[in-house]
């Protein structure tokens, strides 16, 4: 019989046990390979060879590098921005007590369940460059509508807004924040004779904006990996123009077969996301109102 | 919804059908892509191949003396049901892609994931919150933290140790580490344990029940609609996944619809796009039922995401 406080240490370490297994398994084994392999010669058909930093030297010279990083950085900025204000929008509009508002939620929401392959066939029609629902509507209002997806100023951009439609996750957040605020708030801004807009920005905004710093957070660290549409729908172009960073990756990993080359970009991209979340949180703390809890 | 009387009442009498049709056009914008991935996939190809921005086929092939048939004639939803039966037919017998093997590979799998992620998640869960021991919460912020990962920094370290464990080109790289548990699943059981009343625990302490007890018979029972949004989150995660089948499985015949799906698509270039929607909508359609029954669910677990921030 062992003691207290180490029997219930064990007790719980037993009841947490498959996370620890799995854990180290898949996610922490995996990382330090990674780390490990990044610092090596390893193309999966010999073992890996220690070359110290040559793989992340080479990274500098890598024209492709840093294309991908570039249109990465441009879609990830571009598109967190534009889906964390939308969603604040959208929260508000939704907000507004209208009738049918609980169905357009259900709506707004369904694309975010939807298979990524599927939502990229069907974007790939959308956007296709003869019969696409939106070059049809912009025939019917006499514009000859471009090749989106084949343009390379238009490539990158038309992903950006393919990603607008999956909004669910930010909205829900946004919107349970705006049940939280309270009526009390609203009542003292309407006898000071505040008018909407000014409830907007002076009330609301600031009460939700851990929330939105939340969404921000999340939607640059999920827009860093972003890898299923464009390889998918672009295969990175045309001319690289939509070439990201996880693509290029999953294209030295297993196309190229360099895996110690993929493994210190990857753990670049691991050091990028987490400083960039890092880097809003601790920004933000200045301008964001936090509640006492 | 529940709503707030945050609002007095003079704002409500403001004419507000501004806000009536900014509403509806998202929502509509919202909708329209499927509905129009719904509407190609029960055209003739000519249609579908040709531009246009309806959404029922007008059957103007091949031509008649009477014109193209009206859509109020029962002769015209006729055509219309065995255009879609010939479609979709056409796709679920293809001869370059075996969707009924893709849909048997995919349920096997989520339903494989789905049982280990609850399973697993749930006992890790009541570690991390009906069982005393030091240092718990700070490692739970551990959990929490493994969220962060980016997926592409493990792609080619998990590559390579599946290789080594013989797994390559099997199911269990999708399935086996859902046994494992998953960060998202555990923090959203152990938020719902955590309001479960610790009375009903001691109570049932006092009666002689051993923690398996008290988790089995006191603590699941009573977690059911947390475990209902784990097991739809997570049965979402496996049948949506596309990384992972195109990483880990290298033959056709254990693809899942998803890779399958990709795999059909590409090898046509999209060209009978009637057809390709169809195998499209076919992917979507057990999603959307699962949506339309158990819309609260999904809603309460994509909440619960951003309470942990």
């Amino acid at each position: 019989m062992t003691t207290g406080p180490a029997r219930s240490l064990l007790t719980g370490l037993a009841w947490i046990s498959p996370w620890l297994v799995g854990v180290a398994l898949f996610t922490a084994v995996p990382a330090a390979m990674s780390l490990y392999y990044s610092l090596t010669d390893y193309t999966l058909l010999e073992g890996p060879v220690y070359i110290g930093l040559d793989n992340y030297r080479e990274l500098g010279g890598d024209r492709l590098f840093g294309i991908a990083v570039r249109n990465t950085l441009v879609f990830a900025i571009t598109a967190s921005l534009s889906a964390t204000v939308l969603s604040v929008l959208l929260a508000v509009l939704l907000e507004q007590r209208l009738r049918g508002a609980g169905l357009v939620r259900a709506i707004v929401f369904l694309p975010t369940l939807v298979p990524v392959v599927s939502a990229c066939v069907c974007w790939l029609w959308l956007y296709n460059a003869q019969f696409g629902l939106f070059n049809s509507v912009l025939a019917a209002a006499g514009i000859d509508g471009p090749d989106w997806l084949g343009r390379r100023d238009l490539a990158l951009p038309s992903l950006v807004f393919m990603s607008l439609w999956i909004i669910g996750s930010p909205l829900l957040v946004c919107s349970a924040a705006l049940k939280d605020v309270p009526a009390a708030l609203y009542e003292a801004a309407d006898l000071d004779g505040i008018s909407r807009l000014g409830r907007l920005r002076h009330v609301t905004l600031p009460m939700i904006s851990p929330a939105i710093l939340f969404n921000a957070i999340m939607s640059i660290i999920w827009s860093l990996q972003v890898f299923a549409p464009p390889q998918i729908m672009t295969g990175g172009g045309p001319e690289n123009s939509t070439l990201v960073y996880s693509m290029y990756v999953y294209w030295n990993a297993f196309i190229y077969g360099r895996m110690g080359y993929a493994s210190a970009m990857a753990w670049i991209q691991m050091l990028v996301a987490l400083g960039l979340a890092g880097g809003v949180l601790g920004l933000s703390r200045r301008v964001i109102h936090y509640r006492a809890a | 919804m529940t709503t707030k009387p945050n609002q007095p009442a003079v704002r409500r009498r403001r004419p507000r059908i501004g806000l009536y049709m900014l509403m509806w056009a998202a929502g509509l914008v919202y909708v329209a892509p499927l509905l129009w991935m719904a509407a190609v996939s029960l055209k003739p190809a000519r249609e579908a191949a040709a531009p246009g921005v309806g959404l029922l086929p007008a059957f103007t092939e091949p031509p008649t003396l009477d014109g193209p048939p009206s859509m109020l004639a029962v002769s015209y939803w006729a055509r219309l049901a065995a255009q879609a039966s010939q479609n979709y037919g056409e796709v679920w017998h293809s001869p370059v892609a075996d969707f009924p093997l893709y849909l048997h590979n995919s349920v096997l799998v989520s339903v494989l994931s789905v049982a280990g992620m609850a399973v697993s998640s749930a006992i890790v869960a009541y570690g991390f919150s009906r069982v005393r021991w030091p240092g718990r919460d700070g490692v739970f912020l551990v959990v929490l933290a493994t969220l962060m990962i980016p997926q592409a920094v493990l792609m080619a370290p998990l590559y390579v140790l599946f290789k080594q464990l013989g797994w390559i080109g099997t199911f269990k790289p999708l399935w086996v580490p859902a046994w494992f548990g998953g960060a998202f699943s555990i923090f959203l059981l152990r938020q719902f344990f955590l309001t479960i009343p610790r009375e009903l625990d001691e109570a049932a302490r006092i009666d002689g029940c051993s923690h398996w007890g008290t988790f089995t018979r006191i603590i699941l029972p009573l977690s059911r609609p947390a475990l209902a949004v784990v097991v739809l989150m997570q049965f979402i995660a496996s049948w949506n996944d596309f990384l992972g089948p195109l990483l880990f499985l290298n033959h056709q015949d254990q693809y899942t619809l998803a890779l399958g799906l990709h795999m059909y698509q590409s090898q046509h270039g999209g060209t009978p796009w009637n057809l390709v929607m169809a195998a499209s909508f076919m992917v979507v359609a057990p999603v959307l039922a699962v949506y339309i029954f158990a819309r609260r669910y999904f809603i309460e677990g994509v909440s619960a995401e951003g309470v942990k921030g």
